[in-house]
């Protein structure tokens, strides 16, 4: 690892999933916000058939045209689930199953069309399918960074009508803003920041870099700003660290391990993060739940004084008990805090202080 | 054809009637992209049940793997009901995660043997006769077949048995609950039809496709028929007849089968997009050219009462004044009053026109509604 930086090929590779990984980070975030998750899958696995369909056409195999044919093929394939939303009644999800596995299919075939042709020029178009960092060269990382650095630049630009579509899309209809010309440039910049990343991750994985550094951000904090820098963190971290060691280990398919180094990062934000975190969350609630079991002890323990006067009274750990359950690790525990004393082998009863608290 | 062809195009079939079943209560219950989470995590349990059995077709793995795949589902709903991430998110989380680590352990560990990354994507039709079950001196046929013929067997005996309550849980789940069935065991129990209709398909035509085949033809066939049985039967036609035409297309361009039969899926679904009766595009388009006319038609009756027996009429219904008044091309306007003469709505009288009885009728019944 340390030699990173020196290794031209890892330099590169690191570079490129870098550019990829932030900039899937930071417009997913507006897809996991909007609940369009998996359109990301959708426009990434109709992406394929453009990529043949680009070198079929051209001969070429220069990274801006491939990147270009995915693009329209994504781009079309969300048009046509939106179009098959609104002119039919078959709903969102099948639309999304229909385009993403008959483009797929399409792709396919035209793939081992392609690879059954005699000329060998078509080496390598298959590594659109799982993503392959270690061929990525110089001119990919060119085309990666430029196409990233556009989408970003744009998204910074309209940032705050892209705040209102995600929000709130009536009250931005209702200042005047086009809404619907702004969400086809959201669904346009999600299509570029989907196919940079098609040669290094594949169309099968890529939708798991929308999501999944979006969905880990989005535990950490509230404000949208803040969640798609993370985002963006999160992906060029999960890319980066996943294409390095992918290019270091043999047979350790790149699409794949970067999309398990951004689960795992996903599964450390739902445990650990901030508020929200399952981790904290339990903790928090043991400790309510033991705060509460004091109380109840304590206020037990007052009624029963009450009902037998004087404070030399001691009331077995049984009776308690009978009335608030498991009673007699709570009494050890409120002697040890003071609240209570022992008078007997089994006889418990208030102190002036846990007096005062069960009052409180 | 040769048997070889015929028992790839059958086995198609089979595959394809298998996949429509099940998927068409996806598609109704809205839980189409299940399928494709599914689809994908059973590699993971493919694999794994591959280390252990050491074979893919044996009965202990499609079993195996098809738990994986329910697993997926309650993953993702275990995920979700944290609170955390929603739903469509929840998905996009699991899936990927499982289907990686299946593609990793396959390209470290299962190299060389039957199991490879082009295997899980395109399936292996065109091998699926070589491949075949030979028991007490008799050939039973090829493997994929006798797999693929007992899934369908039991989607459909699965489908018969529980008729009910599938069709209400499905359509009225709150009515399901208030009778007493349970909707979330039927949910249960459909996903795991879905899964190890995805198992057994998966030699055949690859983990992701099987997509295609489960979600393609119902939605093609939802655009054709209300009626819940017709629906199921028509979404099997549909995919097997685009398993047979995409066997042949595949044929013809020498690619992969699968693809092409995915390919075909799609392009019922738009040949049923266009055309259905009643709810295609061409037939709202025409509906909606129609309407434009009788539109048109009802209002140069209107137009013509209006002006009936008042001073200004014979220069009102004169038939070139009509592209000014009713600001209509000449070429449009001269068309509606071919088209209203026919109907019997107004009678020419050299460059005059008049209503008829029909037409006043006409007239008067549109202004009242």
């Amino acid at each position: 690892m340390f030699d990173l930086f020196d290794d031209y090929t890892l330099r590169t590779v690191a570079l490129g999933s870098a550019a990829l990984g932030i900039t899937s980070g930071a417009l997913g975030t507006f897809a996991v916000l909007r609940r369009q998750s998996l359109l990301g899958d959708a426009i990434s696995h109709a992406a394929l058939p453009g990529v043949a369909i680009a070198f079929l056409l051209t001969g070429s195999k220069a990274p801006l045209v491939l990147v270009t044919g995915a693009a329209l093929a994504g781009f079309l394939g969300t048009l046509t689930v939106m179009s098959i939303v609104r002119t039919t009644r078959v709903k969102y999800d099948a639309a999304l199953g229909i385009v993403l596995s008959v483009f797929f299919g399409f792709g396919l075939v035209l793939l081992t069309f392609i690879q059954r042709r005699p000329d060998a020029s078509q080496a390598g178009l298959d590594r659109f399918l799982f993503g392959q960092a270690a061929g990525l060269l110089r001119r990919d990382l060119l085309t990666m960074a430029i196409l990233g650095g556009v989408a970003l630049f744009v998204m910074l630009l309209v940032w705050k009508e892209l705040k209102l579509l995600a929000f709130d899309p009536d009250y931005g209809a209702s200042l005047g803003f086009p809404m619907r010309a702004l969400d086809i440039l959201l669904t346009s910049l999600l299509v570029v920041a989907i196919v940079i990343g098609l040669q290094t991750v594949g169309v099968v994985l890529m939708a798991a870099m929308v999501i999944a550094p979006a969905a880990a951000a989005r535990q950490w904090t509230n404000q949208l700003g803040l969640g798609a820098a993370l985002a963006a963190t999160f992906g060029a971290l999960a890319g980066i660290v996943g294409s390095v060691l992918s290019a270091e280990t043999e047979r350790l398919p790149t699409g794949p391990t970067i999309v398990l180094c951004a689960t795992a990062i996903v599964l450390a934000s739902l445990l650990a993060a901030g508020r929200r975190g399952l981790l904290w969350r339990e903790l928090r609630g043991r400790r309510d739940r033991r705060r509460l079991r004091l109380a109840a002890v304590l206020a037990d323990l007052q009624a029963l004084e009450l009902q037998h006067p004087g404070a030399e009274h001691g009331h077995s750990a049984a009776v308690v008990s009978v009335m608030s359950g498991g009673a007699l690790t709570t009494l050890e525990e409120l002697e040890r805090r003071g609240h209570v004393r022992r008078l007997g082998e089994d006889e418990w009863a208030l102190t002036d202080a846990g007096r005062r608290e069960a009052d409180r | 054809m040769t048997s070889g062809q015929i028992e790839i195009q059958l086995i198609a079939v089979v595959v394809a009637v298998a996949c429509a079943l099940p998927g068409t209560f996806l598609v109704l219950r809205r839980l189409a992209l299940v399928s494709d989470a599914i689809s994908h995590s059973i590699l993971l349990g493919i694999v794994l049940g591959f280390f252990i059995v050491g074979n893919v077709t044996s009965p202990l793995l499609l079993v195996g793997a098809a738990l994986v795949g329910l697993s997926t589902v309650v993953l993702v709903q275990l995920l979700e009901r944290t609170g955390l991430v929603r739903e469509d998110a929840a998905i996009g989380l699991v899936f990927p995660a499982l289907f990686s680590i299946g593609v990793i352990l396959i390209s470290r560990y299962a190299d060389g043997v039957h199991l490879d990354i082009d295997a899980v994507l395109l399936g292996e039709l065109a091998f699926a006769p070589f491949d075949r079950i030979e028991l007490w001196g008799w050939d039973w046929g090829p493997t994929a077949l006798v797999v693929m013929g007992t899934v369908l067997a039991i989607n459909v005996a699965a489908i018969a048995v529980f008729w009910k309550e599938l069709k209400l849980s499905t359509f009225d789940p709150a009515l399901a609950i208030a009778l007493g069935f349970t909707p979330a065991l039927v949910q249960y129990a459909l996903m795991g039809l879905v899964s190890l209709t995805a198992v057994g398909a998966f030699d055949a035509v690859g983990s992701i496709l099987v997509v295609a085949l489960m979600i393609a033809p119902p939605a093609a066939a939802y655009l054709l028929t209300d009626n819940l049985p017709r629906l199921l039967l028509l979404a099997a036609a549909i995919g097997a007849a685009s398993a047979i035409a995409g066997y042949w297309l595949a044929y013809a361009l020498d690619a992969s089968i699968a693809g092409s039969m995915a390919t075909m899926t799609g392009v019922s679904f738009v040949l049923a997009w266009l055309l259905a009766p009643g709810r295609g595009l061409v037939a709202a388009a025409r509906r909606r050219a129609r309407q434009r006319l009788e539109f048109a038609q009802t209002m140069l009756a209107i137009h013509l009462a209006n002006h009936e027996g008042k001073p200004e009429a014979a220069a009102e219904s004169r038939i070139e004044h009509l592209d000014r008044h009713m600001r209509w091309e000449p070429d449009f306007a001269q068309r509606i009053v071919r088209l209203a003469e026919r109907r019997g709505l107004v009678r020419t009288n050299g460059e005059q026109l008049e209503l008829t009885q029909v037409g006043r009728e006409l007239a008067a019944d549109a202004l009242v509604r």
